[in-house]
Order: structure tokens, then C-alpha cells, then sequence
């Protein structure tokens, strides 16, 4: 832990593990989305990537690296960053890595939305997108309504979000049971969670969605850390509970549910970037720009990784992330436990 | 006047009234206990002592002021509260945890000053966890756990401080070393204290206020010496029992009547 203080009597607390965490972090996503782009059915080097997103490469280049390949990149980094953050949120708040948007319900509650869409409207894929956020909202409102009284109790809270999940659950198998076979295929690919065909249609939404919630949740990073006392401590420090918990509840779920709505539920980053994110940083608290990093790389990394072992476009990210998230917590839990920590 | 007055307050959780009317007074500079027996209301009337539960009727003031209008965070540098359960988080140090009860004395951009790093080692050398500061809360044992968590309430660096249940879950040692300390605080610094105490004994030698709360009301407040009596603790505890001077300190000490003088008691 460093600070950094100025004459004027302004001071910032630095940890420099996480620091360095952080800059890795943003560096190997940023790397492997270099490695992404130019990985396809034509392999473009990295240093020509590199050159044709500043704008110095030839028109065939130009095409392919910054119209087909750049915006499907920049939604998967955008989508793990908001799944990594909102997975940070949840699990913070509800003081309980199980309370994750995964577990709760929120990825099967935006599918519903989106499946809704799909089987009874036949609608675009802008207007799945839509109903996708809108399913995400419903559950996230529903949560707040049945989960809240007289402030969040870690397990009341999971047990109520696991409910909404069985729920929207039941409610998806109907739904799919009810469409023809030509909505039903579109549905099964849908919930997977992929990144084929997205484009800078994607992308802004998201983008203006993260410039708009990042500084919102930053501001509020530090009574989140005071809130994992227990509401009582927080409450004698000073710290406004409710209102924090509501605002950054409410950024969590539109932040799951954008990025739900943009890729689909890509499983399980919500849920591993936070734990893999706060054994890397060895640092307690919520961690949220860790996890955040550790979402967009986990997302690319997967991405890559589906492309390069199965081929463009086989494997939808979504497997692939439960699969690495997995088996790297795993193997993290299996380490540390061998060097005493839990 | 006095920094902190409940004024007629009445408290209840929805629609369960718990205290109604009830006006108390904590002295300044005083260490201030209530005790009563279970669902009296003590830790009700401590959590709106702190701001915590909103009285339905009646106000709650801090240096004359409402306060359930005052900003959270000037509340918290004049007043801090020991909660009787706080959550350590996973792999947290006792220095930065102790760190954490700066607080309301910083910002966004006012994060970690000389004088928060100057305070928050002063507060674990007086609660004696320096030496600990680099160990992990959960490594500690209950009574090392209590110091770190009283020597954070210390770093919010607050006139007055509020304790509920401060002894609860630790051995005989441990409880004497903690009200020790609190006896410190209040002495050497001339802190206003007031807490939530289960043990008559305890609170008989330590307070230099006592509040005697049995069903939400009142039954007799002041110096130990001065009200505890054998009729009082009948009365709020509903036990027979002597009264005699604490041979250590001369403070009221009570003693329980036997179980056959119970019965006869009962009986008659």
C-alpha cells in the first residue's frame, strides 16, 4: 500500500500489487485482441494489425481489421469488462461470491426477454438485444422488490435470485418448447453466448453505457469496501447504506443486462472474474477494476482460444469461458489451498 | 446541555413498539452503561443513540442538533459505534482494517493523509494490536479480534463512543482486559462512552453512569454506588440477591440468592 500526497493535502491511496495486476491485466487483453483480430480464415500478423488500426495499412487490410473483425473484438473486450464489473458488484454486495448474475438469475432473465422476442415476435436482432435488457431490468427490479427488506442479508439474497433463475428457467424450456425449428435453432445460439457477426452496432450502446456507469461506480468503489463490514459497521462510519447499495445494484444490472443483450449469457465470467481477479491482487475488498480487467482478457482470451482449436466461428465464446474460467479458479483454489490460504 | 439526549423517543421495529416515550440524558464525559434484562430495549435505545433506527416519535440530538438531518459522515466524526456483529473481509490485515475507521474524515481525493497514518498507529499502540498489524483478522483470537475492532472505532478519532455488547463471546480475561481499556479511554482522553452491558458486576465497577432500562422505561440512573440496591435489581431483573461491597473496589457487587432462599421467597 503506497500513498501519494500532494502539498495542497490531496493524498491517494495506491496498492501497488493491484496496480501491477491491473496494467497486466490490460495489457494481455489488449495484446490478445490484437492476436484476435488477426486470427481468422485470413491470418493477418500482429504488427500489420497493429499498423492498420492506426490507419496505416492497405484497403484489404483496412476492411478486414477495422469493418469485419475490430467492432466483434471490442463487444467481447466491452462484454467481459461489464460482466467482470457487474459480477465484482453483485458478489460485493451481497457479500457472497454465489451471489453472482449468473447464479441469480439475471443471464436467464435476460434470455427470457430475449427469447420472448425471438419465439413470439420473430423479431431483428436489435429488437432481441431489447428485449434481452429488458428481461435483465424485469429481474433485476424483481430482486430489488422481494430480496430487499430491511437491507440485503447475503443469503435471503441468493436464495431469492436462485428462485427468479428456477424460474426463468422453467419459463425459457416452455418457450423453446413452443418455437418452430428455425426460431428455435436462432434461440439455441442466442443463449450460448457468442460473438459471431457482432458489429459497431454493438459496440457503441455498450461503450456509452461503460463511459456513463464506470465513473458512477468508481465514486462509489469506497463505501462498498466499508459495506463488507456489515451494514451496522458502515452505518457508524459514515456511510450512506441504502443509497449505495441501490446505485450500484442498479449499475450492476444494467451492466450484465447490456452485456447480455450484446452477446448473449456468456456463462460464467461474472462469477470467476471477481475470484480470479482478488487472488491475483491479494487484496481485500470488492476489487472492481481488477475484475473488470480480468472479465475483458477472460472474455478475449476464450474467444481466441474457441477459434484457434475449433475454427472460425464453431464454438460459441460462451462454452469456452465456462470451460478456462473454470478450470483456472480451480486450479487457483487447488494452489492456494496447498499454500494455507483459503 | 448535554452532546447526546433522546428526547421522548418511542422505538420499535414495523409495527412492534419496543420503547415508547422514553427520555435519556447521557452526561458528558461520563462512561455511561445501560443494563436491563433481555428485550429491554438497551441495544434498541443504543441504535437510535447512534442514528441507526429512526425514532417513530421524539427526536434524537447530537450537540442540539437533529440527528437524523445531519449529514452521515459529520455524525460519524463525532460519534462512532462499536456494532455488536462486524464482518472482517476475507484476507484483510489488522492495519488496514484499523485504517478503515478514517473514514469519514476522508474523500475521493483525500484518501490516506499524514495525520490518518499517524492516527490509526496511535489507535493500535493504545489498544496494544500494534505488533499485529501486518496479521490476517481471522488468524486473531476473539479477544485480539475485539481490541482490532475497538481500535478502528478509536481511529474514527469521535468525542463520544458508543459500545453494544463490547464483552459478548469473550472469557473472563478477555472481558476485564476490554472494559480495562474502555475504563482508559474514558479517563485519559475524558471520551464520552456509553455502552451495552450484560454483567451487572461488570458495569457496577466500570460505569460512572448507570442506566437501569426494564421494560423501555427507565427505573433508576446515576452513579453505581448511589442506585444499585438489592430492591433495584429485584425490581429490573426480578432476582433476590445482596448487595455488598466489592471487595476489590468498593463498588456495589451483586450476589444472587441462593436457590432455596428463591424458593422460600417464591413461596411465601
Amino acid at each position: 500500500m503506497k500513498a501519494i500526497r500532494t502539498r495542497g493535502g490531496l493524498s491517494v491511496r495506491l496498492d501497488v500489487r493491484t496496480a501491477v495486476v491491473v496494467a497486466l491485466l490490460v495489457a494481455a487483453a489488449l495484446a490478445g485482441g490484437v492476436v484476435l483480430i488477426g486470427t481468422g480464415d485470413f491470418d493477418i500478423p500482429a504488427a500489420d494489425v497493429v499498423r492498420t488500426l492506426f490507419g496505416q495499412g492497405d484497403a484489404g487490410q483496412d476492411f478486414i481489421v477495422n469493418e469485419l473483425r475490430l467492432p466483434r473484438v471490442l463487444v467481447g473486450l466491452l462484454v467481459g469488462a461489464a460482466l467482470g464489473l457487474g459480477g465484482a458488484l453483485f458478489q460485493s454486495i451481497a457479500r457472497n461470491p454465489l451471489g453472482s448474475p449468473d447464479v441469480l438469475g439475471l443471464g436467464q432473465g435476460a434470455t427470457a426477454g430475449a427469447l420472448l422476442v425471438i419465439v413470439v415476435f420473430s423479431g431483428s436482432a436489435a429488437q432481441v438485444a431489447g428485449g434481452a435488457l429488458v428481461g435483465g431490468l424485469v429481474t433485476g427490479a424483481a430482486m430489488y422488490v422481494l430480496a430487499w427488506k430491511r437491507g440485503v442479508h447475503g443469503y435471503r439474497f441468493v436464495l431469492v435470485g436462485i428462485g427468479l433463475n428456477a424460474f426463468a428457467v422453467a419459463l425459457n424450456g416452455y418457450l423453446l418448447t413452443k418455437a418452430d425449428f428455425v426460431d428455435a435453432a436462432r434461440a439455441v445460439v442466442w443463449m450460448t453466448g457468442s460473438l459471431t457477426g457482432r458489429d459497431w452496432e454493438q459496440v457503441w450502446p455498450l461503450l456509452w453505457l461503460c463511459v456513463v456507469l464506470l465513473p458512477l461506480v468508481v465514486a462509489h468503489a469506497r463505501p462498498l469496501r466499508m459495506l463488507e463490514m456489515g451494514d451496522d459497521a458502515a452505518y457508524a462510519l459514515g456511510v450512506p447504506v441504502e443509497r449505495t447499495r441501490v446505485v450500484l445494484m442498479g449499475c450492476a444490472v444494467l451492466l450484465t443486462a447490456a452485456a447480455t443483450a450484446a452477446a448473449g449469457p456468456v456463462s460464467f465470467v461474472a462469477l470467476t472474474a471477481p475470484q480470479l481477479a482478488r487472488r491475483l491482487t491479494r487484496s481485500p475488498g470488492p476489487n472492481l477494476l481488477p475484475a473488470m480487467c480480468m472479465g475483458a482478457t477472460l472474455l478475449i482470451v476464450s474467444d481466441w482460444a474457441s477459434q484457434r482449436v475449433f475454427g472460425a466461428d464453431q464454438l460459441p465464446v460462451g462454452v469456452v469461458t465456462g470451460v478456462l474460467g473454470g478450470v483456472y479458479l480451480l486450479w487457483l483454489l487447488v494452489t492456494e489451498r496447498k499454500a494455507g490460504r483459503i | 446541555m448535554n452532546r447526546l439526549i433522546a428526547d421522548h423517543v418511542t422505538l420499535g421495529y414495523d409495527q412492534r413498539v419496543i420503547v415508547e416515550n422514553l427520555s435519556v440524558e447521557i452526561p458528558d464525559h461520563s462512561f455511561t452503561v445501560i443494563v436491563g434484562p433481555n428485550a429491554c430495549g438497551k441495544s434498541t435505545l443504543l441504535r437510535a443513540l447512534s442514528r441507526m433506527l429512526k425514532p417513530t416519535a421524539g427526536h434524537v440530538l447530537l450537540d442540539g442538533d437533529l440527528i437524523h438531518a445531519m449529514p452521515a459522515k459529520k455524525v460519524a466524526r463525532t460519534l462512532g459505534l462499536l456494532p455488536q456483529s462486524s464482518i472482517a473481509p476475507d484476507g484483510i490485515t489488522v492495519g488496514d482494517l484499523v485504517a478503515r475507521g478514517r473514514y469519514p474524515h476522508q474523500g475521493l481525493l483525500r484518501q490516506w493523509s499524514a495525520d490518518d497514518e499517524r492516527i490509526v498507529r496511535e489507535s493500535m499502540e493504545s489498544t496494544g494490536v500494534a505488533e499485529l498489524a501486518d496479521r490476517y483478522v481471522d488468524e486473531l483470537s476473539g479477544g485480539q479480534r475485539q481490541r482490532v475492532w475497538i481500535a478502528m472505532a478509536l481511529a474514527q478519532e469521535t468525542p463520544l463512543l458508543l459500545l453494544d455488547e463490547p464483552t459478548t463471546y469473550l472469557d473472563i480475561q478477555h472481558q476485564i482486559d476490554v472494559l480495562d481499556l474502555c475504563a482508559e479511554l474514558h479517563e485519559e482522553r475524558g471520551r464520552t462512552l456509553v455502552a451495552v452491558l450484560h454483567d451487572l458486576n461488570h458495569a457496577a465497577r466500570y460505569a460512572t453512569h448507570l442506566i437501569a432500562l426494564r421494560d423501555g422505561e427507565v427505573l433508576a440512573e446515576g452513579a453505581p454506588s448511589d442506585i444499585v440496591t438489592a430492591e433495584l435489581v429485584e425490581a429490573v431483573f426480578g432476582l433476590p440477591c445482596q448487595v455488598i461491597d466489592d471487595p476489590e473496589t468498593g463498588t456495589p457487587l451483586v450476589v444472587p440468592a441462593a436457590r432455596r432462599a428463591r424458593r422460600t421467597a417464591a413461596a411465601s
